[in-house]
């Protein structure tokens, strides 16, 4: 056998949400997506393909699955922050007529409010309701701690058994202190927080499951089928190839929805028990306590540049709570290079439920902390913050996107002195950049199938999340086989499909993309091989465009789409693709830039501009990335003005699990926002979900800064936190 | 049993439950107090009896005490459907869980969200928040009835062409939101628009593209689309 050819590329992987940068090694296969102003779908504004089903309520999302026979499962929360479980007593719940099963088996520990301590199963929500209150649980209540400033404390209750505060390991390099120490460099020292923030996925966390002998049917609301299956399997004790899990839609998810979680196993064992379906979505309330959260992060930090602008040095501890998960860590110092760095970061344990990977885990978190520490560093040095940014960020890309942004959003407009805007109602500016991974990696198994009678179906057992991922796969078969992309039928949302892998760290474009170009690209290579053969032509001169297969060069005979297909076997084509590193690439670039207006009397802050360019290599869809931008911006104004997760420490009990207290914008409270796609020519698909939510939060800080001159150092950015820097209550 | 329920701390679900309750009582004023299957329930009850007692000097006049399962009769799209109800089943799951009409939405299910928009003699309220025996006798539109066939209706046709939508959860509850709008206000101005879908939560921020798509849709309505 030849030698495979081989290359090392860098690339990020992504584990439950968890994301790192890798080296791997790949095999070095040719293939070029090709020049895209010759492309006909991809990097065009392609609307999405489900979209109709989408607007219509056709669309059937695990919420709406219903089943002949089907229960409603029920899950007993806890309302203790910790407790022991003494006893459970069932036995009313399991009389009560209607109630086809109970589970009393989970823990004898709980040690957050809302965690799971018994289940039911009924002919109805209600009855379940009903059935859920009859359930006996005697509880031995244990000290709890709910907020890290008091679980770091030597005498607080103890989360684990164990010290709540774990981490703490300094990383360094250069020479930190004497770099502190030049006596041509100017110093900043603040600190600056994030509160901890609830996904909100509008459609909750949930699955409906349904037994066939020892084989497991489970539609899941999830970012990733085959960890559903896998994580089923595993608990179920039976073999993952009995486990089929189907997504074919899905309300939002956010990074909170990888695996079965307990509410799978929970909901696939109620089925088994009852003999019957079982559907099994999560209230609001439950939605909010217990399906986890982006961990909040408070850092004191110490930041030094030379008097003419460039970074020399950073330290900073920082200290944040992923309740009884972990998880806090963030990247500091953060995107601008900085020689001489300290860092320590502290994990807090807390009796809050387990955070879980919230868009961009860790990276909105770390933009608020150092891009304020760099504007307040900026106004010390008496230098423009975009011109300190471009002296300190070596990235081209964001080089040029900085130059275009400040066009788009006119920062000549900007106050020269923060806070020297005139009148009550002050106006400002702000900036702030973002950066990611968005590599794939290999897995995705995707079939390509031309039948003899035309029609195409391209399948995977890939997942949308709203993010357009059916639609790119639909759109590069039609691509590549010049068809329109209403003839080709994409299935995606099923294990059944072929393996693909789970959707998070902005991954998932550059793993399925090439896997589908390249089975796509197999599948022409058959078809041109009958249909050359037919026309006497040679294979490299067959082009397929506008439904025909045109033999170029000679005799530039051609064959219709139908009559092409018509010469195949009844077997037709079948073909699958493997990823090919060659088609896509890692890192890519964004910023934007905030316009507000801050209330000086009322201390409200309204954003009325926000302008966000993002890169993505090699664009698939236009409209999809532009969303994907919007989408960002929006849940970054939310952080900056809005999401807060509050918890009772009387009580250890979440105050706000719910969505009208727990704020997020509405129609009212958005800006004018410019989206725009950065085309960085590349060649190479990447990945750009995440990305776009990372700078808002930090522009808009950094904006009520310009127009105040006063420093809001924790988020959200409230009304009663303005009037305190303004000195006003 | 009422030693036991001291024994819970503050706020049990039982009692979001019965404020829950007693809100959508004092908004409908319908005495259909929840028909009681189980002592469950009845606990329940009492409990909700007693706030409603607290709160509530003289009960609505006119009440009437609904038990057991009852024929709900609904108008919805067009079409006449009499179910077996409890009485404290909402519309929002009269229709889905038992019409199949599950285009419309269960996010909040306390009137907080709009995924559960449909509009009730045109005009758009949270089915969530409405029982469905209090909906008896009004003519019930949801996000279902606007296609005919595969011809979307403008607004629909706009929300595919701009993207207005992601993972598309929210997408009907804004839908029925906006065709409420236009159907009163076939000229709205963009602030129009935004206040129209006010009360429509969207998570995956399509915001800016509803915005979009609600003009657009104006625009195709006026040239006779
Ligand atoms: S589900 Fe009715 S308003 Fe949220
Ligand atoms: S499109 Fe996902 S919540 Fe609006």
């Amino acid at each position: 056998m030849p030698q495979q050819k081989t290359k090392r590329i860098k690339t990020t992987i992504t584990v439950n949400g968890e994301t790192r940068e890798v080296e791997i090694e790949v095999p070095d296969i040719e293939a070029a997506w090709g020049d895209p102003r010759n492309m006909r779908w991809l990097g065009k504004r392609i609307p999405r393909v489900e979209g109709a089903d989408k607007v219509t309520g056709r669309a059937k999302y695990t919420y709406d699955i219903q089943l002949p026979g089907m229960l409603y499962g029920k899950i007993l929360r806890s309302p203790y922050p910790h407790a022991r479980i003494r006893s459970i007593d069932a036995s009313r719940a399991q009389r009560l007529p209607g109630v086809k099963a109970v589970i009393t088996d989970l823990t004898r520990e709980v040690k957050y409010v809302g965690e799971e301590v018994a289940a039911v199963a009924a002919v109805s929500e209600q009855v379940a309701r009903d059935a859920l209150k009859l359930i006996r649980v005697e509880y031995e209540p244990l000290p709890f701690v709910v907020t890290p400033e008091t679980a770091r404390e030597p005498s607080a209750p103890r989360v684990h058994g164990g010290q709540n505060v774990s981490g703490g390991n300094p990383r360094e390099r250069g020479d930190v202190d004497s770099a502190f120490r030049r006596s041509d460099v100017v110093v900043h020292e603040a600190t600056y927080s994030v509160p901890a923030r609830s996904h909100c996925c509008l459609e909750p966390h949930g699955l409906v499951c349904q037994w066939q002998g020892d084989k497991l049917v489970a539609w899941a609301s999830t970012q990733g089928i085959f960890s559903v299956r896998d994580e089923l399997a595993g608990a179920l004790g039976i073999p993952a190839s009995n486990v089929r899990v189907i997504c074919e839609h899905m309300g939002g998810g956010f990074g909170s929805k990888f695996g079965a979680r307990s509410e799978g196993v929970i909901c696939a064992r109620l089925a088994k028990h009852a003999g019957a379906p079982v559907k099994l979505m999560l209230e609001r309330e439950e939605e909010q306590l217990a399906t986890g959260y982006g961990p909040g992060v408070t850092a004191k930090v110490k930041i030094a540049a030379t008097r003419d602008g460039q970074l020399i040095a950073w330290e900073s501890e920082s200290y944040g709570s992923g309740g009884v998960g972990g998880g806090s860590g963030i990247p500091l110092p953060y995107i601008y290079p900085v020689p001489n760095v300290r860092t320590r970061h502290y994990d807090i344990a807390t009796n809050t439920g387990a955070s879980a990977a919230l868009r961009a885990p860790g990276h909105p978190q770390a933009s608020f902390i150092m891009e304020s520490a760099m504007d307040d560093l900026a106004h010390k040095l008496g230098m423009d913050p975009l011109e300190f940014r471009l002296k300190n960020d070596p990235n081209p890309v964001r080089q040029a996107e900085y130059r275009l942004g400040a066009e788009r959003i006119g920062w000549h407009r900007r106050n020269r002195v923060a806070g020297q805007a005139p009148g009550v109602v002050k106006r400002g500016l702000g900036v702030a950049s973002a950066i990611w991974g968005g590599g794939g990696g290999a897995g995705s198994r995707p079939t390509v199938r031309i039948d003899p009678d035309g029609s195409v179906e391209v399948r995977l057992g890939t997942q949308d999340l709203g993010t357009g991922t059916r639609t790119y796969v639909a759109a590069i078969v039609a691509e590549e086989l010049g068809l329109d992309i209403r003839q080709v039928k994409a299935l995606i949302g099923d294990t059944d499909y072929g393996y693909s892998g789970a959707s998070g760290g902005s991954t998932t474009t550059a793993s399925v993309a090439p896997a589908v170009k390249m089975a796509a690209m197999a599948a022409k290579e058959r078809l041109v091989a009958v249909v050359s053969q037919h026309l006497q032509a040679n294979p490299a001169d067959i082009v397929l465009a506008d439904g025909k297969l045109t033999a170029r060069g000679g005799s530039e005979k051609s064959l219709t789409w139908q009559q092409a297909c018509a010469l195949l076997g009844k077997e037709g084509i079948e073909v699958q693709g493997e990823w090919n590193a060659n088609l896509q690439g890692s890192g890519v670039a964004g910023c934007q830039f905030a316009e507000v207006e801050v209330d000086t009397e009322t201390g409200k802050v309204r954003v009325v501009k926000i302008v966000a360019i993002q890169d993505c290599g090699l664009v698939l869809n236009r409209l999809a990335v532009e969303s994907q931008i919007y989408g960002g911006v929006t849940q970054g104004l939310a952080m900056a003005l809005y999401e807060q997760r509050l918890f009772d420490e009387q009580t250890g009990r979440m105050l706000n699990a719910n969505l009208e207290e727990y704020k997020l914008p509405g129609s009212l409270d958005m800006p004018d926002v410019e989206a725009i796609v950065y085309d960085n020519p590349t060649g190479k698909v990447s990945g750009m979900g995440e990305p776009p939510v990372i700078p808002t939060a930090a522009a808009i800080g950094n904006a009520v800064f310009n127009a105040i001159g006063k420093r809001i150092h924790s988020l959200p950015i409230t009304p009663a936190k303005v009037l305190q820097a303004l000195g006003k209550v | 049993m009422d030693e036991e329920r001291e024994k819970l701390p503050q706020h049990t679900p039982e009692e979001v439950d019965a404020s829950r309750r007693q809100f959508l009582r004092n908004l409908g004023v319908t005495a259909a107090m929840a028909s009681l299957l189980s002592s469950g329930a009845i606990l329940e009850e009492r409990r909700a009896k007693r706030a409603q007692a607290e709160t509530l000097q003289t009960p609505p006049s006119g009440a009437t005490e609904l038990r057991g399962t009852v024929a709900v009769t609904l108008q919805v799209n067009g079409r006449e459907h009499t179910l077996q109800l409890e009485p404290r089943v909402t519309l929002l799951d009269a229709l889905r869980d038992h019409l199949g009409l599950t285009g419309t939405k269960r996010v909040c299910d306390r009137g907080s969200c709009g995924a559960c928009t449909v509009l009730l003699d045109g005009k758009p309220v949270y089915s969530c928040s409405v029982l469905a025996v209090d909906a008896q006798g009004k003519k019930i539109e949801t996000v279902e009835s606007l296609a005919q066939g595969e011809q979307l209706h403008p607004v629909q046709q706009a929300f595919v062409e701009h993207d207005a939508l992601m993972c598309g959860f929210c997408t009907p509850g804004f839908i029925m939101s906006l065709k409420a709008l236009l159907d009163k206000t076939p000229q709205p101005t963009a602030q129009q628009v935004k206040e129209a879908c006010a009360g429509n939560i969207c998570r995956c921020g399509t915001y800016n593209r509803i915005f979009e798509a609600a003009l657009a849709a104006v625009q195709s309505m006026s040239r006779g689309g």
